[in-house]
């Protein structure tokens, strides 16, 4: 088992015919992904690289029964894309584009709430890979190993980091779901560790946060009362200055909040054992697990 | 994105939201003329820089005539203004706003930001105006009052009463605050802020609402699609390193240690920050070379690294997912070469082909140090810099 992407994934990719959607769509394919086509309005009935091409997100699904769909779309159309594949009814919609204004994304989160039936991976984020089973995003497929892990991350490159730290000392994941660095996104901490939980594969779970907002004072809250796993856990940015955006758009201690130091605190509050140094996660995990 | 509060006020009002009357100057005559033109009573002289803590620091201060404005604006304009928000090094002043003086009975809070839990506009309203709000929230959060505004339906007046009777305003002011919160919603859509701040906001001696002072920052993100806001940043108020890695499209912030990071990826750059720090050592800076890092911009990277004179050894920590780790290590290689490098690089690569990558480093004959994971390369790095 593994939670979002499975061999049953039949993937679209939204902007399939720019240079960073036609890499990754081969690259997902080649990890073992069912990628069944692509979307680019004006481009509908051609062919590219093998693939099918639709000018809607509608047609595509109708014509390729796609059941999940990863966006490469830049920032200024990205939200409205996220927007046509809600209306699709795309089951797992996955954005990784970055810079999306806050306000489109505060339209698009409005949007979402009247289509219950997609969930929203990101944006900003590398996306999600099932180890050994197929992936919608960026994650490299050849660092992954199969197993009982389960990552959830804020950052991109730090998740890369965690994997291949498991990887190197025997622990293989299930699935790694980047659920990115934006003030706004689809998927949070929570309803990744709700799936993790009721995945019988997922033994225990690497959670990486990083400064600005208090999602990860929610997630230690819910995990006190509600999850059961072991959870290892690292927040970048402790030695980040108060008032400065360290790279991601969320990534901001303002307001006298989302200092590292409160949610490391909350985290070790609820159980869960949080590692200074991000060099720790794999083996505190194996010392989690008695291994 | 940061603005002056003459700017930011320019755009509050030419939404409908009451500001007093005011110009800037950028030297003292023009400030002593603006002190005339507004009556030639008593005004205030603010020093215009993107920090707040300015009446503390001597920034803010009142002149009862046009003569006396012109004399503060001397000694304000070009001086050295240190606050609590900007550190030791402080900010020049280029330019103050002139303000007429005004009777006030009361100085409230109120702005409005995102909220990221509800995904919602948030209005924040305080009956204890014209003190930080984070001391507030700390010393008396109960006096912090919240209404949402529901994306798509707008601000509705009764959200905004609910707001103004909970700080205590009475009715007459209570519409007042209704039409003035509404231009500030739409000045905040219409602008895509980020945050924007009345603090305080002022009940005058007439029983009028007045903004007294105004921070506004926008969405970065957003700015591709305003012109005019683009205009209203000011290179005075940014590190001078920071500028130049902006030009390259790298996301660098400068630090004050002294060891320089090159990594890939926000998340991974804030974690190499904080096991330098874990190690014993300082960052001299933040610094994203982006996910698809290509030789020129590790070029470039180094350029704005070997820039700051503080720097003493370069840690270098990329995870190549897609790029590929001998594509990076010639990079790096030809840079060095370029630039000539004069402090030690530690480098730590890992991802596809990273023995290759390897290898041509070590047989480069020059300065680097090779590390196998972050824990190692850290501890180099800070030996070296030492």
């Amino acid at each position: 088992m593994a939670v979002l992407i499975d061999k049953n994934t039949r993937l679209i990719v939204q902007g399939l015919t720019g240079r960073e959607g036609t890499f990754h769509a081969k690259s997902a394919a080649a990890y073992g992904t069912t990628v069944v086509g692509g979307v680019t309005p004006g481009k509908g009935g051609t062919t590219h690289e093998g693939w099918p091409v639709f000018d809607t997100v509608e047609e595509a699904v109708e014509k390729t029964g796609a059941n999940a769909s990863v966006i490469f779309v830049p920032p200024p159309f990205a939200a409205d894309a996220v927007m046509e594949a809600a209306d699709a009814d795309v089951p797992l919609v996955v954005c990784i584009t970055e810079g999306i204004p806050t306000l489109d994304m505060m339209r698009a989160m409005t949007f979402l709430k009247t289509h219950p039936k997609t969930r929203l991976i990101g944006p900003n984020c590398p996306g999600v890979i099932s180890a050994g089973k197929g992936k919608a995003g960026i994650i490299p497929g050849h660092i992954c190993k199969e197993g009982t892990i389960g990552i959830v991350s804020k950052s991109g490159t730090l998740t890369y980091e965690a994997i291949h730290q498991l990887s190197r000392l025997g622990m293989g994941q299930t699935t790694c779901i980047g659920i990115g660095g934006d003030p706004l996104i689809g998927t949070s901490h929570i309803d990744a560790l709700q799936l993790f939980a009721d995945d019988a594969d997922t033994e225990a779970v690497i959670m990486i946060g990083e400064i600005g907002g208090s999602a990860e004072e929610e997630a230690a809250a819910w995990i006190k009362a509600n999850f059961k796993k072991p959870v290892v856990a690292f927040i970048a940015g402790q030695t980040a200055p108060p008032g400065r955006r360290m790279g991601h758009a969320g990534a901001i201690i303002s307001g006298g909040s989302g200092a590292a130091s409160d949610k490391m605190a909350a985290l070790t509050a609820a159980g869960v054992s949080v590692v200074k140094s991000p060099a720790d996660m794999g083996s505190m995990m194996r010392e989690r697990l008695g291994r | 994105m940061k603005i002056h509060e003459y700017q930011a006020k320019a755009i509050l009002a030419r939404h409908g939201v009451p500001v007093p009357r005011g110009e800037v100057a950028s030297n003292a005559a023009e400030a002593g003329e603006i002190a005339r033109r507004l009556g030639g009573h008593i005004v205030v002289v603010k020093a215009q820089i993107h920090a707040g803590g300015r009446g503390k620091g001597g920034g803010v201060k009142l002149a009862k005539s046009p003569d006396e404005a012109e004399s503060i604006a001397k000694q304000m304009i070009g001086m050295t203004l240190v606050t609590h928000q900007t550190g030791p090094e402080g900010r020049v002043v280029g330019r103050v706003l002139v303000e007429e003086g005004l009777q006030m009975t009361r100085e409230l809070y109120l702005s409005v930001v995102l909220d990221r839990q509800s995904g919602k506009a948030v209005f924040m309203a305080s009956s204890e105006g014209g003190m930080d709000i984070e001391e507030v929230a700390a010393a008396t959060p109960e006096k912090i009052h919240r209404i949402y505004v529901e994306p798509g339906v707008g601000l509705v007046p009764f959200q905004a009463r609910q707001l103004g009777f909970a700080i205590g305003l009475e009715g007459p002011q209570v519409n007042k605050l209704v039409k003035l919160m509404g231009s500030l919603y739409e000045a905040f859509i219409a602008t895509d802020s980020a945050m924007v701040e009345i603090n305080p906001l002022v009940v005058t001696g007439q029983g009028d609402l007045l903004a007294l002072d105004a921070k506004v920052s926008f969405d970065d993100n957003a700015l591709y699609r305003h012109q005019d806001l683009r205009d209203l940043r000011d290179l005075a108020e940014e590190d001078h390193l920071e500028i130049e890695a902006s030009k390259f499209a790298l996301n660098y912030i400068h630090l004050d240690g002294n060891i320089g990071c090159m990594v890939n990826g926000a998340g991974l750059a804030m974690a190499t920050m904080d096991i330098i720090k874990l190690a014993g050592g300082e960052p001299a800076n933040f610094l994203d070379v982006g996910g698809g890092a290509n030789a020129e911009q590790i070029r470039n990277a180094f350029k704005i690294l070997m820039s700051d004179k503080n720097v003493k050894a370069v840690l270098i920590n990329i995870f190549g997912g897609i790029l590929r780790c001998d594509v990076l290590a010639q990079g790096v290689i030809a840079a060095v070469k370029e630039l000539g490098v004069p402090v030690p690089i530690v480098i730590r690569m890992e991802g596809t082909n990273v023995e290759e990558g390897k290898r041509l480093l070590s047989e480069s004959g020059m300065n680097f140090a090779t590390a196998d994971s972050m824990g190692d390369a850290a501890t180099t790095v800070v030996q070296l810099a030492r």
